[in-house]
Parts: structure tokens; C-alpha cells; sequence
């Protein structure tokens, strides 16, 4: 028996019919055609389908799609602002801090979670919340530095 | 060697512009394998034995087929044998008689939604008559193994040996008498090494939807190295031309070697015939580590003597490699590469290609090498502390440099071995003081790089901005490499140039993306299309100025006359010339189908400081160092990735990637959390640096860079911990309950 | 399968009386066994709209942690993490920062996993549960939730509301510590969860030692903790703490990790976290 969701998607009503033991990440992809949220494992141990909900860095694939009733939800396409890439997706293109791309969406979203809580974080402390984040590409070097990188542009222009 | 490359000034190439698929990228709009759907799409599933051996004795899918919403399914009936070398892919893409490792797929539903096609399997019955089996290397060359393929031979063995076995295939190579040289030695070392299998663990798992009418021709969209081959064993498994199949790459989430090959494809395209409707196939993470194709695993047996001045003068080595189900574990490779470091008089490797009841073996990133050179490099650095040398020196005194002779047959030219171990001699990682507790290693490695056939086509607009398209999938950053190529080589700005990877269609055959070969291939097909283009626009310039052809060369963007002589013509610019094209002869194009020879061979040696707790037999990586060789590094930031992603994948391999197998012969950890990949908090910053000595075979002198990082981090690993606890590991992954025992043994 | 989200207690415990009904909190083990076909259940009781259960109270007596709140949250309870360090070093370790903004100690106590990071934690703090069903409510210790790999002794019908964790006595410490393979993201080969109390002299005069992921529940040796009490926590006490608790391990062999591999961890663990209590209790 189909569920009506009535929820909010990077700041727009969103509303869609999905089933009782669909995830959030199957509806967001499926039912709304946000495809940028990827599916890498689907049991939560790779961090591919990072959202935010509730302004709570989560994965998707272990949130089921009616619990998004009356949530607010955030994606990778909620990043950039028309032509504008947030400063973090401009420092992950100048740092080549992705290579094949498709753990990016999931990474953007949950640094910048981090740097919403923590605006200087060290490296350490970025290491451990991206930790839930798999790359096989990169070895996470530039990633790391693409986030310390942003931290600091952003700071400076607190600052500033 | 082409006389320019030592004295060439590069304006575009090895600089760090932004990649043109990149905004796609950081905004969630790139479409990678599953994003992509169509009207009316249905939905495919699998069907995968739980039994690692048996016997399929019927399947009645006559309870699916009657599940409302289920629109076709298929068997291996569907794939009818056919005397066109595909055997050994047809069996596994679909089990026949025998399902011959967990997860072999055995049917195949297409159905309106996951829920039905879920269910459809559940309705599927499938009887099977369960055979011993076995999953280790050393048991299943025993002759009382069970056996996989009632057939199978070893190959090259004498003619007298019909016995049915696991063994497929011995492979020897070298030259020399190890045995004498052995005898001239002061010391010898000699270990049996084991090595688990890993799996290349790309983040994205295969997709695909294939769009086929029923007079046999349509569209197939995946994430895949190498379309071309996606079409190739498509359209011949299901019967079709290949021209009647398109085949499209999407953007690929990972491959390093294990999306070379065809699992789902084959099975969508026949699902998609059947229903007369689009069929969208996804695998699961569970899928991908029991279905598709890991490493081998290994046995292998190292013995190397030196005399005490530091001299190798003797070396042998035996590889025991299972590439599950079927032929190809890739032993022949890893005996050419197991000695192809060094310089050596006496020098001998045997290969044992054995099948066990696994996953049949898939590449991954240099595969066979990092196995063997756990074990070669493992056993120099044991020979170097037992004679007090510098492991480093040791290995500067026997590396293979130009005109070595290598292990495997071929003479080397420029290489750049001993560059990188100078290299990281002379850098502050080396001397950097270590704390009780810790430990640094060194290892070096190689990889031989390939060539193959390649297409590309550059089609130069009338606004002067040019086109370019490949046909090897963008697995790395390659497209900004291509671009950048194109750009030195016309003489214009890098965003006057689009690269894409262009449909089946669109191109004559590519080989798959691997063996580090699209830059160097795919780029030295764009340059001879970019010099195809130049003697089209050079000759519509010598029409324009009227006068010959050979009066008239390409410099810095532009026609110009060769000299006083030729005419005084002011310089002609591509835009210039492509502007007034269709009145000089119509479009212009330049394009390039060619076989790659030449590729250079990559070497590259790393470093790395860990510290051991005693305790618990936890290993830290602490600093890690690759330096290597690129030849010519066209994007230096592409190339840093490559170096750094290479080698974290070799140490998680070194430390705690591995395929545990039941006793029930089932994969016991085929999910992220117990197959167990590097994580951020695991690693430090990877240094890297970056030597040039350039590969003669390359206009621009380019090696391949992508696999090498992958080869020595086991070794380099396992040398550190040598270093920092005495103990000498012989079993990869080195985790923690392996290294708490040996130091418990020691 | 219906997805039912209650707004109160009673209504949440008068579904899961229901056939094939499961509690829903953060869903990080439901929907992981629901995906494998493990568990599939007919009816999902999200727990997370009962206000009741989606707070932490700070009283005299202690703290009472509703069921719904998630790990993050409770990371940022500063009074509860400066009264009980262990627990929040537990429960902080289920997962990655993903499954932190979701999972619950609730969930982690009623999953029964015996390798689950916040059981020996808050065991060791001393943390009962408040379960309710249709019959009323009740407060059990933890240990006593979970009897077996995915087992536990709830009744059909009753939920755990809340946690809750007494006030420290002066100059208690606690702490939990367990061995993975990475540095991340693995289920826990061992474990220790240790709380203790000091005297002004420094001589410890209570403590509870609960070994995690040897067993098939958590496992609190009577031997470990008299190793400690009465002694100043010396090489002596730790060496005698690290073996009693290596002798009470009973792990299996598995793809985690060895039997052997456990039984020697465990002790190394307890010893490290004894010591990290006490540096606590101390107050550094």
C-alpha cells in the first residue's frame, strides 16, 4: 500500500508515493530524480548516500523514505547556488580531490556538515568524520587538503 | 627517440587546468551507470547459487513466469553455445551444468518493479546436486581435489597428462642457472609466502540498462572500461551484429581493472530482447564481492642469493596463483614481472595457473604483480639486513637499468628504477628519526604498461574550437590529459578543446581501459589526429596563399609560410582557417586508428614508517612516500592521484583486505564492513614524487602511471614492520591477529 | 508490511504487541537485516515522533536518555558526557558519523549484538532500563536486556522508553575502549567497559569490569573487579585485572578475529581502560 511523503528537498516542497520499506535514498533517486546521492553498498558502511536530514549528516540508504514526512532534506543538489559552486566544490575541483567522482556528492555533503559544526578543524579531526566516507580513488590526500583548504578561505572571509 | 622530447618546452602540457567533467561531478549531474532510466523501463535480477560446487539439475521458472508484473526470463538457455571463443564468459555470465562458485548467477528476471523481480527469484526453483569443493590454491592442485572442469588439462605440460585437473596452465621464464649461482652465493634467503584475495573495491557497483527490440538491435548504457568489449561479448552472446548494438560508457564509479569484463550486460540485453521493453540492471554490494572478479590468491616461493660485496647472483621463484572458476589467474604475469626490477645472470620464475571453486579472477590495477613482489621484495629486504646493507643500496647495486636484460625477455630501455630509489634516498622521509616502536621500509616495483588498439576522431568547428573524441572510458581525470594534448599540439588554449568518450557508433574498436594505457595510447592517438588536423589546415592555407603545401608549417597555433621564400603572408590561426572552411574544402577533421606499441615500462619504489603495538598487533601507517617514474607527466595532479590511490589500495591489501571463505565454500564477507578498505582516519598524507625520463615509444615521452603505485605497498609494509619488531611476515593481509601471532612465535 | 509512527508510548506498545511488529529508531541494525532478509517484519513502529522518548533529563538522581535520541546528540550532552566519559566513549564508536546522526544506545541494547560498542559501556556505568509494555513499566540493569546473539528478555508488546544513568559518586571514572582492525567503521573483535570509584587516597573502592564481543552477551567477571578494588590500581592490579578478564573471555573464531587473538586483547583492553578510568577519576 503506497505511502504519500510530503517533505522538504533542498528547500523545495517535494512530494512523492513510495512504499512502506523504501529507503529515503530509493525515493530521493527514483521518485524525484535526484540521482546525485549515489547507492555504493546500501547497508550504511560506505557513506555514498550521505544526506542531510534534520540538519543531521545521516545515510540515506538506512533512513526509510516515510520518515522524510515533515523533515527537511539536503543533497548535493542543494549545494551550489545556480552557477555558483560553494567554495568547498570549487577546492574540490583546484585540489583534484576526486578522480572517478562518485563518492564526491556523498563526501561534499559530510564535509560540509563538518564545517557547519567546526570551522577549523585539523586534520585529524576531518580524517575521523569522513571516516564513514569510502574513496578507493584518491587515497583521501587531496580530499583531506580540499577540506582544510576550505576551512581556511572560509575563516579568512569571516575575518575579513 | 624522437630528437624533441629531452628539449621540448611544454607550454600546456604538465600544467594543472580544471578538469572539463568536473562541475558535473562536485553538483551530483554526472550520470554514472545506475542514473540512467527510460519510459517503460522494467527491472532485472539475478538468480546466484548458494552452493560453491554443484550440479544443476533443473530449473522450473514456471512459478516466476506466472507472477503477475514478471515479463521475461532467461537461463542459460538463452545463451546458446557457439564455437567463438567465448566459452569460458558465456559459462560464467550463466551457469550451464555445473554453478561453480556462491554467487554464480544461474537466471536472470526482468519485472515492472524490484518487489516483483524479488519475488520472481524467491518462485524460481532451482535443484542442485552439491559437489565437494575447494577454494585454496596448494589443496586444489592435490590430485585427489575436486574437480572444476572434467576437461581441463594443464596446458604446456607433456602430452602423456590427460588426467582431469585444476591445473590450467605452467609458464616458465629467465634465463641463466639459478642453481649455480646459488652455489656462488654468501647468502641465501628462502621463504613460501601467502597472499589473500582482494577485491578492486570501486565504490560503484555495476548498472547497466539495455534497450533491445525484437528484430535484434538497440542501445546498452553501463559503467564499463571498455565498451567495445561490452559490445563485442554482448552482441556474441545473444547472437546479434555488432554493428546493431550501441553500446554508450556512462561515467564510471571505479573500475581499476574489474569493470574490464561483462557480468550483467549480456544477461540485460537478452532480458531486454525477451520483454520487448528496457531492462535496468543494478548489482548489489553483496553481488559485486561474490559475482564479479576479485585477485587471485597466492602461494609462492622466493629464494635469492647474494654474495657479501651485495651482488645477486642467483634467483628463483614459484607461483602458485588461483584465479577462480575458469583459466587466467594471470600467472604467466606474475612469474615475467616477479624479477623484472633487477639485473640478473641467473634468474628463473615458474607460474601455476590453478581454478578453484571462486569467482572467476577479474584485473586489478597491475594484477599478478603485487603478489609476487610481496614476496621477491620481502626476501631482498631480509637478504640486505642479513648482509648489513642499506636496503636501499642493495637494490641500487643489482636494479635493472637501460640495457638490462630483463627476467622476462625484452631489453629495457631508458627506465627509471634507479631514479626513483635515488630519489628516495636523497628525501627527508629517509632520514627522519623513528621512535622505539616504529619501523621504516622500502620496496620497489614495476609494471609492464600496454599499448593496444585505439581510435579517436578531432573534428575542428567553424569557430575555431575543436572536438575530440575517444573511445577508451574516463577512469582517472583522462580527458583533461587529452585535452591537454590536443591543446600543446594545435597551438590553442586547453578550453578551446572538449574531450568526450564517444558511443560504438562513433569510432572503429578500443581496447579496454587498462594497463595505464590511455594516456599513453588514447593521447598519442589524439596527437597524431591533432597532426592529421594540422596537414589539413596547412594545406588549406597553402590554397588560401597559393603556394605548395611543403611551403607551409604549424607553429604555435597558427599556418605560416616556412620562410621569406615561402611568401609573406601574415600567420593563418585555426580559427582563422576553420572560419573559412567550408569555402577552402569543407570540414576538417584529423583522425587516428592505430595499434599503441611502445608504451614504457613504469617503475616506481616506496617508503613508509609504521609503528607496531606489541600488544594488539595493530600496524599505523605514520608517513608513507611513492616516488615513480611518469615518463612525462601530462596533468602532475592526475598523476599524484593515480600515485596516491594506487598505493592506499596496496595498503589495505597489506593490512586487512581479504576473501574469507567458509568451510561451506561460501564468501563470508561480501560487504564493506568485514571486506574491510582503507578508511580516512587509517592513512596519513601520501607524498609523492614524481621523476620524468621519458618513455622513447611516446611523442611527449608519457609512460602509464596508473597500476605501478599498487605493487609495492605489501612489500613496503611488511619490510616496516620487519624493521620496526624483527619479525619477517609471510602472510598478506598482515592484520592484526597475523602479526600479534608471529610476534607471540618470534 | 505497514510503517506505522505512534506519537505516544502506549500507542507504540500496543503495535509492537501486534505479529511481526519491530520498533523503528535509528533503523541502522533494522533496516541493514530487513535488506539481508533477516528480519521481515510486517509492521515498523517509528519511535521517533513520541516526544517523550526524544530528550535527555538531567535530575538529582541521575539522567534519563529518551529511547529516540541518536548518538550525535548525545555526544553534545555536555553534563552526561563530564559524569560518564565511558558512555559516550561507547556509544560514540557505533559507526560513522552517519550512522551517529541516527543510531541509538537503545537500539544498540535491544539489536543484542555481543559485539555492540554502548552494552559494556553503559553496563559499566551502571545504566538500567526503563522498559515499558502493555502490563506497565519496569527497570531492568542492561545486562540483563540482552540473553543471546539478537536475543533479548522483552516480553512481546514492551519497548525500552529510556536510559537511565545514576549520578557518579565523587571521584568516579569511566571508560570503554575496544580493538578493530581500522581505525573506523568495524564491529569491535574486543571490548572493556570499566567504571570505578576512588577513595582520597587513590585507592579504588568500588568498580565494574564488562568485557564486550567475547561471548555471546557481554560478560561482567566478579574476578576483574576484585583485582582492583582495594588496590591503588598498581602494575600489579592492572597485570592481575588484565588476566582474570583474558580468563573469562570465551570468544569464537570468526572472520573478526581469532579465539586467541580475543582472549589475549581483552586483557590488554581492560588494562588500558582501567587506566584511562582512573587518569579520570582523578580528574585530568
Amino acid at each position: 500500500m503506497a505511502l504519500h511523503v510530503k517533505t522538504t528537498v533542498n528547500g523545495d516542497s517535494a512530494e512523492f508515493l513510495c512504499e512502506p520499506d523504501e529507503t529515503l535514498l530509493d525515493a530521493l533517486r527514483d521518485r524525484l530524480g535526484l540521482t546525485g546521492t549515489k547507492e555504493g553498498c546500501g547497508t550504511g558502511d560506505c557513506g555514498a548516500c550521505s544526506v542531510v536530514l534534520d540538519g543531521r549528516l545521516v545515510c540515506s540508504c538506512l533512513v526509510l523514505a516515510a520518515e522524510a514526512e515533515g523533515r527537511s532534506v539536503h543533497t548535493v543538489e542543494g549545494m551550489a547556488k545556480g552557477e555558483e559552486l560553494t567554495t568547498l566544490q570549487r577546492k574540490f575541483l583546484e585540489h583534484a580531490a576526486l578522480q572517478c567522482g562518485v563518492c564526491t556528492p556523498g563526501f561534499l555533503v559530510a564535509a560540509e556538515a563538518l564545517l557547519n559544526r567546526n570551522p577549523d578543524p585539523t586534520e585529524e579531526q576531518v580524517r575521523y568524520w569522513l571516516a564513514g566516507n569510502l574513496c578507493r580513488c584518491t587515497g583521501y590526500d587531496k580530499i583531506v587538503r580540499a577540506v582544510l583548504d576550505t576551512a581556511r578561505e572560509m575563516r579568512e572571509h569571516a575575518h575579513a | 627517440m624522437p630528437k624533441d622530447i629531452a628539449t621540448r618546452t611544454f607550454k600546456q602540457v604538465g600544467t594543472r587546468p580544471l578538469r572539463p567533467d568536473g562541475i558535473e561531478k562536485v553538483t551530483g549531474r554526472a550520470r554514472f551507470g545506475a542514473d540512467f532510466s527510460l519510459p517503460g523501463m522494467l527491472v532485472g535480477k539475478i538468480l546466484r547459487s548458494p552452493h560453491a560446487h554443484a550440479r544443476i539439475l533443473r530449473i522450473d521458472t514456471s512459478a516466476a513466469a506466472a507472477l503477475p508484473g514478471v515479463k521475461a526470463i532467461v537461463t542459460a538457455k538463452d545463451f546458446p553455445e557457439a564455437d567463438d571463443g567465448l566459452h569460458d564468459i558465456r559459462m560464467n555470465v550463466m551457469a550451464r551444468e555445473k554453478a561453480l562458485y556462491d554467487g554464480h548467477a544461474v537466471a536472470a528476471v526482468a519485472a515492472v518493479s524490484a518487489a516483483v523481480a524479488r519475488e520472481a527469484l524467491r518462485l524460481i526453483r532451482v535443484d542442485y546436486e552439491v559437489l565437494p569443493h575447494v577454494t585454496d590454491v596448494d589443496e586444489a592442485m592435490k590430485p585427489t581435489a575436486p574437480i572444476l572442469h572434467p576437461h581441463m588439462v594443464t596446458a604446456h605440460e607433456s602430452p602423456e597428462a590427460k588426467r582431469p585437473t585444476n591445473v590450467a596452465g605452467k609458464y616458465e621464464f629467465g634465463h641463466g642457472d639459478p642453481e649455480a649461482g646459488f652455489r656462488k652465493a654468501d647468502h641465501v634467503v628462502a621463504r613460501t609466502f601467502k597472499v589473500e584475495a582482494a577485491h578492486q573495491g570501486y565504490i560503484e557497483p555495476h548498472a547497466c540498462v539495455a534497450n533491445i527490440t525484437s528484430d535484434g538491435q538497440g542501445d546498452l548504457w553501463c559503467c564499463t572500461q571498455g565498451h567495445f568489449m561490452v559490445r563485442a561479448i554482448s552482441a556474441g552472446l545473444n547472437g546479434m551484429d555488432l554493428s546493431k548494438l550501441r553500446v554508450t560508457a556512462s561515467e564510471i564509479g571505479g573500475g581499476f581493472g574489474g569493470k574490464t569484463t561483462v557480468y550483467i550486460e549480456p544477461v540485460a540485453v537478452a532480458l531486454s530482447r525477451k520483454a520487448g521493453k528496457p531492462v535496468k540492471i543494478v548489482m548489489t554490494r553483496d553481488e559485486v564481492f561474490r559475482a564479479t572478479g576479485p585477485t587471485h590468491s597466492a602461494s609462492i616461493d622466493v629464494k635469492i642469493g647474494a654474495t657479501k660485496d651485495g651482488r645477486i647472483t642467483g634467483a628463483f621463484a614459484e607461483l602458485r596463483y588461483q584465479g577462480g572458476a575458469f583459466p587466467g589467474s594471470l600467472a604467466d604475469m606474475g612469474a615475467m614481472a616477479a624479477f623484472a626490477c633487477y639485473d640478473l645472470e641467473n634468474v628463473r620464475s615458474i607460474g601455476w595457473d590453478v581454478v578453484t571453486n571462486r569467482p572467476k579472477l577479474a584485473a586489478y590495477r597491475a594484477p599478478s604483480a603485487p603478489a609476487v613482489c610481496f614476496a621477491v621484495e620481502s626476501v631482498i629486504d631480509e637478504l640486505a639486513r642479513k648482509m648489513g646493507m642499506d636496503p636501499i643500496d642493495f637494490r641500487l647495486k643489482n636494479a635493472a637499468r637501460e640495457g638490462t636484460l630483463s627476467s622476462y625477455g625484452p631489453t629495457y630501455q631508458a627506465i627509471g628504477l634507479e631514479a626513483t630509489l635515488r630519489a628516495l634516498k636523497a628525501h627527508p622521509h629517509y632520514k627522519a628519526p623513528l621512535k622505539p616502536g616504529q619501523g621504516r621500509g622500502v620496496a620497489c616495483g614495476f609494471w609492464f604498461n600496454f599499448g593496444g588498439q585505439t581510435c579517436t576522431s578531432l573534428n575542428i568547428g567553424l569557430d575555431g574550437t575543436v572536438a575530440l573524441s575517444v573511445g577508451t572510458p574516463d577512469i582517472g581525470g583522462s580527458r583533461a590529459s587529452m585535452c591537454l594534448m590536443a591543446a600543446e599540439e594545435l597551438g590553442i588554449p586547453y578550453d578551446k578543446v572538449r574531450c568526450i568518450v564517444a558511443d560504438t557508433a562513433s569510432l572503429g574498436y578500443n581496447d579496454v581501459t587498462d594497463g595505464s594505457r590511455v594516456t599513453f595510447s588514447s593521447g598519442l592517438a589524439t596527437i597524431t589526429a591533432a597532426r592529421n588536423a594540422i596537414k589539413v589546415m596547412c594545406a588549406r592555407a597553402a590554397a588560401i596563399w597559393g603556394i605548395p603545401e611543403d611551403a607551409v608549417e604549424w607553429v604555435d597555433g597558427h599556418a605560416r609560410p616556412t620562410g621569406p621564400n615561402a611568401g609573406n603572408f601574415p600567420p593563418l590561426s585555426l580559427a582563422d582557417i576553420a572560419a573559412q572552411s567550408h569555402q577552402t574544402g569543407g570540414p576538417i577533421a584529423g583522425h587516428c586508428e592505430v595499434t599503441a606499441e611502445g608504451a614504457g615500462v613504469s617503475f616506481g619504489a616506496h617508503l613508509a614508517d609504521v609503528e607496531v603495538d606489541r600488544e594488539t598487533g595493530a600496524v599505523k601507517v605514520l608517513r608513507y612516500t611513492v616516488a615513480q617514474d611518469a615518463g612525462k607527466a601530462v596533468h602532475p595532479a592526475y598523476v599524484e592521484g593515480q600515485y596516491q590511490g594506487g598505493a592506499v589500495q596496496g595498503i589495505g591489501w597489506a593490512l586487512n583486505e581479504e576473501y574469507v571463505y567458509g568451510k561451506d565454500g561460501r564468501l563470508q564477507n561480501p560487504g564493506f564492513l568485514d571486506y574491510r578498505i582503507p578508511v580516512c582516519s587509517d592513512l596519513p598524507m601520501i607524498d609523492t614524487l614524481i621523476l620524468e625520463i621519458p618513455n622513447p615509444g611516446h611523442p611527449y615521452g608519457v609512460r602509464g602511471v596508473g597500476e605501478t603505485p599498487i605493487v609495492p605497498p605489501m612489500a613496503t609494509i611488511a619490510n616496516a614492520i620487519a624493521s620496526a619488531t624483527g619479525v619477517r611476515m609471510t602472510h598478506v593481509p598482515m592484520s592484526p591477529p597475523r602479526v600479534l601471532k608471529a610476534l607471540s612465535e618470534a | 508490511m505497514r510503517y506505522e509512527a505512534p506519537s505516544t508510548v502506549a500507542a507504540a506498545a500496543a503495535l509492537l504487541a501486534e505479529p511481526g511488529a519491530r520498533a523503528l529508531a535509528g533503523g541502522s541494525d533494522l533496516l541493514v537485516q530487513m535488506k539481508s532478509g533477516l528480519a521481515e517484519p510486517e509492521i515498523i513502529v517509528d519511535l521517533k515522533r513520541i516526544a517523550a522518548l526524544n530528550g535527555i533529563r538531567e535530575t538529582a538522581e541521575g539522567f534519563t536518555i529518551g529511547a529516540a535520541v541518536s548518538g550525535a546528540a548525545l555526544r553534545e550532552a555536555k553534563a552526561l558526557r563530564a559524569a560518564w566519559p565511558g558512555l559516550i566513549d561507547g556509544s560514540k564508536l557505533i559507526g560513522s558519523t552517519q550512522i551517529q546522526g541516527r543510531a541509538t544506545i537503545a537500539g544498540n541494547l535491544c539489536n543484542a549484538s555481543p559485539a555492540a560498542d554502548s552494552v559494556p559501556a553503559m553496563a559499566a556505568c551502571g545504566a538500567v532500563a526503563i522498559v515499558t509494555g502493555p502490563k506497565g513499566s519496569r527497570t531492568v540493569p542492561v545486562e540483563d536486556i540482552p540473553t543471546g546473539p539478537g536475543k533479548t528478555s522483552l516480553q512481546k508488546g514492551e519497548l525500552v522508553e529510556a536510559i537511565r544513568l545514576p549520578k557518579p559518586a565523587p571521584r568516579t571514572g569511566s571508560a570503554y575502549l575496544r580493538f578493530t582492525p581500522r581505525t573506523e567503521m568495524d564491529i569491535a573483535v574486543a571490548s572493556v567497559g570499566i567504571a570505578l570509584t576512588l577513595d582520597e587516597g587513590g585507592t579504588v573502592t568500588a568498580a565494574k569490569v564488562v568485557l564486550g564481543a567475547v561471548g555471546p552477551k557481554i560478560i561482567i567477571p566478579e574476578a576483574a573487579a576484585r583485582a582492583l578494588i582495594g588496590t591503588k590500581a598498581d602494575a600489579a592490579a592492572l597485570d592481575a585485572l588484565a588476566a582474570a578478564c583474558s580468563a573469562a573471555a570465551t570468544p569464537i573464531d570468526d572472520k573478526r578475529g581469532t579465539r586467541e587473538f580475543r582472549q589475549k586483547v581483552v586483557g590488554v583492553l581492560a588494562r588500558r581502560a582501567a587506566e584511562k578510568a582512573i587518569e579520570r577519576a582523578k580528574g585530568k
